[in-house]
């Protein structure tokens, strides 16, 4: 019988010691190298956009001189794409989890659905745009309108709102359920009156994250052919229009350095607006956490 | 005088509309979820109905054998789909080798090191990483990346597979971090103890025994991250160049599927023509590569899952 060396034991345990003090600082490195990354990021377009941020920038249209640009256009064209977006996104998506969560039976059509929403939200949103080219734009004869691009951007994030609404929805605590049941409320009158208004800080919060995911997104944009130059801004659902994400990729593509300049200003303001989507998630979540 | 909680229910019982109600809504809520199936639907009949057009006009075999993609030739356009798989893979296999080390050490120092309270600093930060737009890191890619990799090598051109490849590397970051984070920190604490009260240090606990307990977790969320690497646009639109090439040079211009997608919608390319329905058929290549990446993750973490 082999009993522990003493003497390899000790020998053994000061690499074992130093290997696992040294793999702590890799890993932490590995990690604030990341958070680095952000920080650069950060750094480098605010320092090298703040310059050309002004009252004029965001209230003059595109123009071909770059002291001239500014984003009205592109950020009016954004916030017309939200009202088509967040009304459709948010009703398509929690009506799917409430079905999910709620109504569907555990049978084949409903874990076809489930599987099905797990694989959409894997599509490359440059797809998603082939998709509304081809329905939106041409079949329904949309053009490139706000509605068409609407449409497809909440079709782009419809899954990660079904997703989170389900979770919402689910973490509802079963006796609220059992409670209103027992009052003698319908199937229906306990998801709107009980149901509902416990899940909506969740469902807000996750609604939320995915419209500034939708305002973010350009792919699916070019490919719905959205123009970039607009000097006009929208009247209605059916005109065209340009948003931040395409003015930034268009002054970002231009050669002259004046433009790059240009570019990071329209990312400052397209980070403010999300940061400010975001904060108003972060607000809904910490102020409604746990109430039950 | 109110009436009795008898004459109430008698009342809401006579009431037909609520019965109609109840029975409606299960159906049109059916139908609302059933948008999203469309959807699918919807894509996967587009992709093919466009790319069969295609392939009406290009011999099927031209595409998916040809290594010369010259779309733009008036006399002599040629439809071969490799050149673009090849750029695909550069920025694919750059972005997996800047994210994997990465990616995986931050979820190991989350999961194993880390106390609660970075914890609770650090990941709320990876996801602001996550929410970054990728149009704001194509911009990056192209005005801070490639000239900083310029100033260290000079054969570095300003369109390359390099710089951008780094920048969907960065993106992928906390994708991969979470993931990983989450299946590790699902290996029960008991394990761990165990091998702690046996005298393994915190490093060979996070080697011997976390990483292989949540194995499928972590390679399932690499095989995520490629299939986002795959489908990423913006990025690799502004910093990579519209050069479609089959060759193995990552220093010059190169062109990814999805960059194509981009340059031909950017361009205006006539309805009915060869290289509108060429974007159809480019997509549709792009989402099979995807989706069977989804698919394979599917099965990875289902598969090879250790059930304690």
């Amino acid at each position: 019988m082999r009993y522990i060396e003493q003497q390899t034991v000790v020998k053994r345990m000061n690499g074992r010691l130093i290997a696992n003090a040294i793999f702590k600082y890799i890993f932490l490195a590995a990690t604030l190298l990341a958070l680095l990354a952000l920080v650069i990021l950060l750094f480098r377009i605010v320092s090298q956009g703040a310059g050309n941020l002004s009252i004029d920038f965001l209230t003059n249209f595109a123009s071909r001189f770059p002291d001239q640009a500014g984003i009205k256009a592109a950020l009016i064209g954004s916030l017309w794409l939200m009202m088509v977006v967040a009304p459709t996104s948010i009703i398509l998506g929690v009506g799917s989890a409430i079905y999910l969560e709620e109504y569907a039976k555990q049978n084949r059509i409903t874990s076809f659905i489930r599987m099905n929403i797990s694989n959409l939200a894997g599509v490359p949103s440059v797809v998603f745009g082939l998709l509304g080219l081809t329905i939106f734009v041409r079949a329904m004869a949309l053009g490139n309108s706000i509605l068409a691009a609407g449409f497809t951007m909440s079709l782009l994030i419809l899954p990660v709102i079904i997703v989170a609404s389900q979770e919402a929805i689910r973490a509802v605590p079963g006796e609220l359920r059992d409670a209103s049941y027992g009052m003698g409320a319908t199937k229906w009158q306990t998801i709107v009156n009980i149901i509902l208004p416990a899940a909506i800080p969740g469902i807000l919060t996750g609604s939320i994250l995915a419209l500034s995911r939708a305002i973010g997104e350009t792919a699916p944009l070019i490919v719905i052919g959205v123009p970039v130059i607009i000097q006009f801004l929208p009247a209605g659902v059916m005109d065209t229009f340009t948003a931040l994400p395409m003015q930034i990729y268009d002054w970002s593509s231009r050669p002259q350095p004046e433009f790059q300049a240009v570019a990071a200003a329209g990312i400052i303001v397209l980070m403010a607006v999300l940061l400010f989507m975001n904060s108003i998630a972060v607000i809904i979540r910490n102020k409604f956490d746990k109430r039950y | 005088m109110r009436p009795s909680v008898q004459e109430m229910i008698a009342q809401s019982k006579g009431k037909k509309n609520k019965k109609i109600i109840e029975k409606i809504i299960p159906f049109i809520l059916f139908l609302i979820a059933s948008v999203s199936v469309l959807t699918s639907i919807g894509i996967v009949l587009t992709l093919i109905f466009e790319t069969i057009t295609f392939f009406t006009r290009v011999p099927f075999f031209d595409f998916i054998t040809g290594t010369t993609w010259l779309p733009f030739s008036t006399n002599e356009a040629q439809f071969g789909i490799w050149p673009l798989i090849i750029g695909t893979l550069k920025i694919t296999a750059i972005a997996i080798i800047v994210a994997v080390p990465i990616g995986i050490s931050a979820a190991i120092y989350l999961s194993e090191y880390a106390s609660e309270n970075v914890r609770r600093v650090i990941k709320p930060i990876l996801e602001i990483l996550a929410g970054v737009p990728t149009i704001v890191y194509g911009f990056f890619a192209l005005t801070f990346v490639t000239p900083v990799l310029q100033a260290v090598f000079p054969e570095i051109k300003i369109f390359n597979a390099i710089s951008p490849g780094i920048v969907v590397g960065i993106m992928i970051i906390p994708m991969i971090a979470s993931l990983s984070e989450d299946a590790m920190s699902s290996v029960p604490k008991s394990i761990r103890e165990g091998a702690l009260a046996m005298g393994s240090t915190k490093f060979e606990v996070a080697w011997k025994i976390t990483i292989p307990a949540a194995l499928s977790g972590i390679v399932a969320s690499i095989v995520l991250a490629v299939s986002r690497a795959i489908g990423e646009t913006m990025i690799v639109s502004l910093a990579a160049g519209s050069t479609p090439r089959f060759d193995g040079d990552f220093t010059g211009s190169i062109q990814t599927m999805t960059a194509y997608i981009v340059q031909v919608s950017k361009g205006d390319a006539g309805y009915g023509t060869t290289i509108y329905y060429s974007i159809y058929a480019v997509g549709f290549t792009l989402f099979l590569f995807t989706m069977a990446m989804n698919i394979l993750a599917g099965y990875v973490s289902k598969r090879f899952r250790e059930e304690y």
